[in-house]
């Protein structure tokens, strides 16, 4: 059974007790109606349910959520996804800045673009690494300081004058992956990171999140599967490592 | 005003809408968006600038003033005489609101610059003696500051939570074409009445989500000029830098947009030649004022607004249009508050401006 609440002029704290308390209640499926700028939705839950969100969740939106999915029927704002540990969330819409900030675990899917330092910190250990799927552009810092996890940026539907990311992409990144599509001007990339080919393993693993992408978002596989993708790597575990401290 | 030395380490919360026609509005959308954020400031800073407000004054200057007691009041309203024509002085009406403690005297003035004094000055433009009006009020006269010079616009500010103050002020009473609005949170400066913002300079007003780290750097440079900063805030050094570049220098807005916040050298390289040799001139010749740092802020002036981030946008801000109107704000959902279904919304990049001027 589908639970509703209406967000309308609740403030994050009121807000966050009902979603709670629906959630300890064993709701599958609980429904945010008239969401407007409240902080922190979904932060810490634990458990196996659907969230949507219609309106425009305030920051920190599924910030260490260990779990759920949420859908957003529009855009969110910064942090979503912060330090996340496991669940999904997709956004039918774009999102703010440090999307992903720190995240640890799960996917989070966007449709439209991210802002500056998209997937800043982002880390795994072991079998659990997070994903981070763009459909648009982003902004400058994508993949700062990135320590692991998996980072794809699409760029559909982009004006001419537009590029698919900003400046200082992947300054400071140690660990992970980032698959652009397209050709990026090498000026776009930080110091620490390098392009490499693509192989095989590649490619399977991107097919397997531009499905999902396309089945959320209603794109289709083969434009974004007629295009070339580049990989971004770092060149070193630890960039810093002899910053102080001479060889 | 007594909190002077009153500090809480720890964001901020902007927002700015403008009628792009002009046409005026109340002040309670502005209050409902910027009281959207709440969160975002700590109850020790609100405030709000308002263009449009005073038509039945528009010719005469509007001076908003905080006195701490009588003597302030007196020695001040006695160098306003000796320098202006007093066409109306006032209180300020206040509302009694419950959280909003020890307000200052509040008091407001329309004003004609006496003429004769200004041809016996060596100072040639009335905006320049209007100008060196206010930094004597605000240096030399102890417990009065002048917050609010303009005309046909005014701040109003203080201690408290922003919808507050807007409450404290009865902002459902005016109407004005742009309303900006500021949530404080302070980090390195103390919060008290002069300290909230906006800052204001004649028809200039900045509000600001952010903290500068270059202000030693620019107040010296604008010292040389006649500015004083007077505040214990940084945010009144980009007010002043304003009004210096664009009243003073005759700049375009963004012309001065690339001196405060310019392309890094790396992408001034990269430029066609005539291009960057232009941002290079600048970078070499405005250098004290390039201002460094994490912000947002919202410019306001008679004819328009101005958003801007640092540049490498270390504070969130997010655009809208809609109709006739422009918002700017923090947050996307302060936006959708007073505008749910905005016609565009977007984020702008670091250091590129969002500009809006009044048609005419």
């Amino acid at each position: 059974m589908a639970v509703s609440i209406n967000y309308k002029g609740l403030n994050f704290r009121q807000a966050g007790e009902l979603l709670k308390k629906a959630a300890a209640d064993g709701e599958k499926q609980i429904n945010l109606f008239n969401v407007n700028g409240q902080r922190y939705i979904a932060a810490g839950l634990k458990g196996n349910f659907f969230i949507n969100i219609h309106g425009t969740p305030g920051n920190d939106l599924a910030a260490y959520m260990d779990g759920p999915e949420i859908f957003v029927m529009g855009n969110a704002q910064d942090g979503c996804c912060n330090t996340m540990n496991s669940g999904r969330v997709i956004i039918n819409g774009s999102v703010g800045d440090i999307a992903g900030y720190a995240m640890r675990g799960g996917e989070l899917f966007i449709k439209g673009n991210a802002g500056y330092r998209t997937g800043i910190h982002m880390k795994e250990y072991g079998d659990t690494v997070p994903v981070l799927v763009i459909g648009g552009r982003t902004g400058d810092f994508l993949g700062e300081y990135m320590a692991g996890g998996i980072i794809i940026v699409l760029g559909l539907g982009m004006e001419p004058c537009d590029e698919i990311v900003g400046n200082f992409c992947g300054t400071g990144m140690h660990g992970g992956v980032m698959y652009i599509r397209g050709k990026i001007n090498p000026h776009k990339l930080g110091k620490e990171v390098k392009s490499v080919e693509m192989e095989e393993k590649d490619y399977i693993l991107l097919e397997k999140y531009l499905k999902q992408f396309c089945a959320y978002f209603n794109e289709s596989l083969h434009i974004i599967e007629e295009s070339s993708f580049q990989k971004i790597v770092p060149f070193n575990k630890r960039p810093y490592g002899n910053l102080y401290t001479p060889h | 005003m007594d909190s002077k030395n009153f500090r809480i380490p720890s964001g901020c919360s902007i927002c700015g809408i403008m009628n792009k026609k002009g046409r005026v509005f109340s002040g309670n959308d502005i209050i409902q968006s910027i009281a959207l954020m709440h969160e975002r400031s700590n109850g020790l800073g609100g405030g709000f600038a308002a263009y449009g407000i005073y038509p039945e004054y528009k010719n005469y200057y509007a001076f908003h003033l905080f006195y701490s007691d009588k003597n302030a009041k007196e020695e001040t309203e006695h160098f306003l005489h000796q320098h202006f024509d007093v066409i109306l002085g006032e209180k300020i009406p206040t509302r009694k609101i419950k959280s909003i403690k020890n307000p200052p005297l509040i008091w407001r003035y329309f004003l004609k610059p006496d003429s004769k004094r200004i041809l016996l000055s060596d100072i040639e433009e009335e905006n320049d003696y209007v100008f060196s009006c206010v930094m004597k009020i605000n240096t030399y006269i102890k417990g009065a500051y002048v917050f609010s010079s303009g005309k046909n616009m005014g701040a109003f500010k203080g201690v408290g939570y922003p919808e507050d103050i807007g409450d404290f002020y009865r902002l459902d009473e005016y109407k004005g074409y742009i309303w900006t609005a500021h949530g404080r949170f302070p980090t390195n400066t103390p919060g008290w009445w002069g300290g909230a913002h906006p800052f204001t300079l004649l028809d200039w007003s900045v509000v600001h989500n952010g903290e500068i780290s270059s202000y030693d750097t620019n107040r010296r440079f604008l010292e040389m000029y006649g500015y004083k900063c007077a505040l214990q805030t940084d945010t009144e050094v980009i007010t002043y830098t304003f009004d210096y570049l664009v009243r003073k220098q005759g700049l375009s807005l963004e012309t001065a947009v690339k001196i405060v916040a310019p392309p890094f050298w790396s992408e001034i390289e990269r430029l066609p030649k005539k291009e960057a040799d232009f941002l290079r001139t600048l970078r070499y010749v405005y250098s004290s004022l390039l201002i460094n740092g994490p912000f947002s802020i919202i410019l306001g002036m008679s004819n328009g607004m101005l958003a801007l981030n640092d540049r490498i946008k270390l504070r969130p801000l997010t655009a809208a249009v809609h109709g006739e109107f422009l918002y700017v704000a923090s947050e996307e959902s302060a936006i959708r508050e007073i505008c749910p279904q905005p016609h565009r919304v977007w984020a702008p990049k670091g250091g590129e401006p969002v500009i809006g001027f009044l048609e005419k």
